[in-house]
């Protein structure tokens, strides 16, 4: 389960995410969805500890990320929009690191990576070394580290970016094969992802949430590019006015 | 401590990984072994030469110590300057420039834990490397008869020196996510370190004392004489815990900008 609550962060002057607040319930897969910086990112990277909000708290199964957050950390497996991979280790090695890392106890540490292994396909690349995977597979022992410690609760940024069709599809079943009784939040921005695999969807544009709605009650007969696009452009229709109040401007200043 | 250990393991390996390792172990050996091989053969020279003058007062004052080893302990001082920065550069400015500090800083460990990693495998590594500059005394040891509490003394704060260095490039590290910036930085940081008493050397003020005090070269050339004086522990020690506090404000202070 995970919290999000009043969520906002700034970076000096620019606000990348305004007063974002969000629930994940257990067993179900959140997707997350919002045009290129839109917060994305950002937001996730608040979530997983890796940097504290302006203001606003998240909870992890009632956990605060900020105060409690080596407890609240233990529970998450993170996948970063770039898998975190060290390209001179091997997959094994690295997978071993990991999961020292995150506290799976030493007898436990065999089993755990023969299961990660297996689960992501990757039994055949165990000895190669990280850097000479390719893109997919890099994304795949990316997920692995991500699940290596069996989490709670896992969060994947853009998951299947950057794959080949086959092999997205893979990753999105693999995705729907972890689900079991975990909560998964994923971002993206393709949108028939999010109804192949998701039970939730929440929109996010300029840093706010616009759309929050399981995927079962949203109005039957929309398809959800529509909802995407008009919830977007519901929020871009201000600044969109201000860009053609800058042209007049520009073309003021040149009939001058 | 647990957590520190199994970053530490995973650096160490990290730099056998990497040609980097191998290229700065070789010429620090390199450059130790030509610094021994001329030295000693110059001491050999005004052995002979003195020899021949029959003046045995002017031979019992040859000492192995003072013509061979100190000398060459002050130039290894030196290539260390050059090198440390080579060794400590990637630790956290790599880190950071491919993403893997995401996964570092969102796992549950403390940052205090990372930076005691990455310090204990770097300290262990350049261990490793002025314990295999320790064949040289071994060859003094096994045709001459040198002072070996000296000698002690003498790598005893090469070590020191060299672990003072290592914390020194860690913060620097910390600080970029160019590995050049980081490299820079750290070497002009330990040649400061050399320098920094210059306008003392008038004497004066209390501020000049002060710089005297930091200076490095004083420390580390009581200990290569063969006096180990509290005084330069705690100055290698200070210089090791200020650097390391700093590198673990610097990685915290990451979170929050």
């Amino acid at each position: 389960m995970i919290e999000v609550k009043n969520l906002t962060k700034a970076y000096g002057d620019f606000v990348a995410v305004r007063d974002v607040s969000f629930k994940a319930e257990n067993g179900s897969i959140l997707g997350f969805l919002g045009p290129n910086g839109a917060g994305k990112t950002t937001t996730m990277r608040i979530i997983t500890g890796y940097m504290p909000a302006t203001a606003g708290t998240v909870l992890i199964d009632g956990l605060d990320i900020f105060t409690q957050s080596l407890e609240a950390r233990r529970k998450i497996g993170y996948l970063p929009e770039n898998p975190p991979l060290y390209l001179d280790m091997r997959v094994e090695a690295y997978l071993r690191f990991v999961a020292k890392l995150r506290g799976v106890p030493r007898a436990k540490i065999e089993s755990a990576l023969d299961h990660v292994l297996e689960v992501c396909g990757l039994t055949d690349m165990s000895h190669r070394i990280c850097g000479q995977l390719s893109k997919g597979y890099r994304q795949r022992v990316g997920l692995a580290q991500a699940l290596i410690h069996d989490p709670p609760v896992l969060v994947l940024d853009e998951p299947t970016i950057g794959l080949d069709p086959r092999q997205i599809h893979e990753i999105r079943g693999l995705i729907h094969q972890l689900k079991g009784n975990r909560t998964v939040v994923l971002s993206t921005h393709i949108l028939p992802e999010v109804s192949q695999i998701c039970d939730k969807v929440v929109i996010i544009a300029d840093g706010h949430v616009v759309l929050e709605e399981y995927l079962k009650q949203l109005p039957a007969g929309t398809s959800l590019e529509d909802i995407f696009l008009a919830s977007i452009t519901k929020e871009h229709h201000s600044e969109g006015a201000s860009a053609e109040e800058k042209l007049e401007e520009v073309g003021a200043g040149h009939s001058n | 401590m647990k957590n520190s250990l199994t970053i530490a393991g995973k650096e160490l390996a990290g730099y056998f990984l990497q040609p980097v390792a191998y290229v700065v172990m070789t010429v620090f050996l390199l450059l130790g072994g030509f610094f021994f091989f001329a030295l000693l053969r110059y001491f050999e020279v005004t052995l002979s030469a003195y020899s021949a003058m029959q003046n045995p007062e002017v031979l019992q004052r040859l000492n192995l110590n003072e013509r061979v080893i100190e000398p060459m302990l002050h130039n290894l001082a030196i290539v260390l300057v050059i090198l440390v920065p080579a060794i400590t550069m990637r630790s956290f400015a790599e880190e950071k420039r491919t993403g893997t500090y995401e996964l570092l800083l969102t796992a549950p460990i403390r940052t205090g834990e990372i930076v005691a990693g990455k310090f204990i495998a770097a300290a262990a590594f350049m261990l490793i490397m002025i314990g295999l500059a320790g064949m040289f005394p071994l060859i003094l040891i096994a045709f001459g008869n040198p002072e070996l509490g000296v000698m002690f003394s003498g790598y005893l704060g090469l070590s020191l020196l060299a672990i003072s260095f290592v914390s020194i490039g860690l913060f620097t590290s910390s600080l970029t996510q160019n590995q050049i910036i980081a490299a820079i930085s750290c070497f002009g940081a330990l040649l400061f370190l050399f320098v920094i008493s210059w306008p003392a050397q008038a004497g004066g003020t209390q501020f000049l004392g002060l710089l005297q005090y930091l200076s490095l070269p004083d420390h580390f050339g009581q200990m290569v004489t063969g006096i180990i004086d509290t005084r330069d522990i705690v100055y290698f020690l200070s210089l090791i815990f200020v650097a390391l506090f700093l590198t673990q404000r610097s990685v915290e202070s990451a979170r929050w900008r």
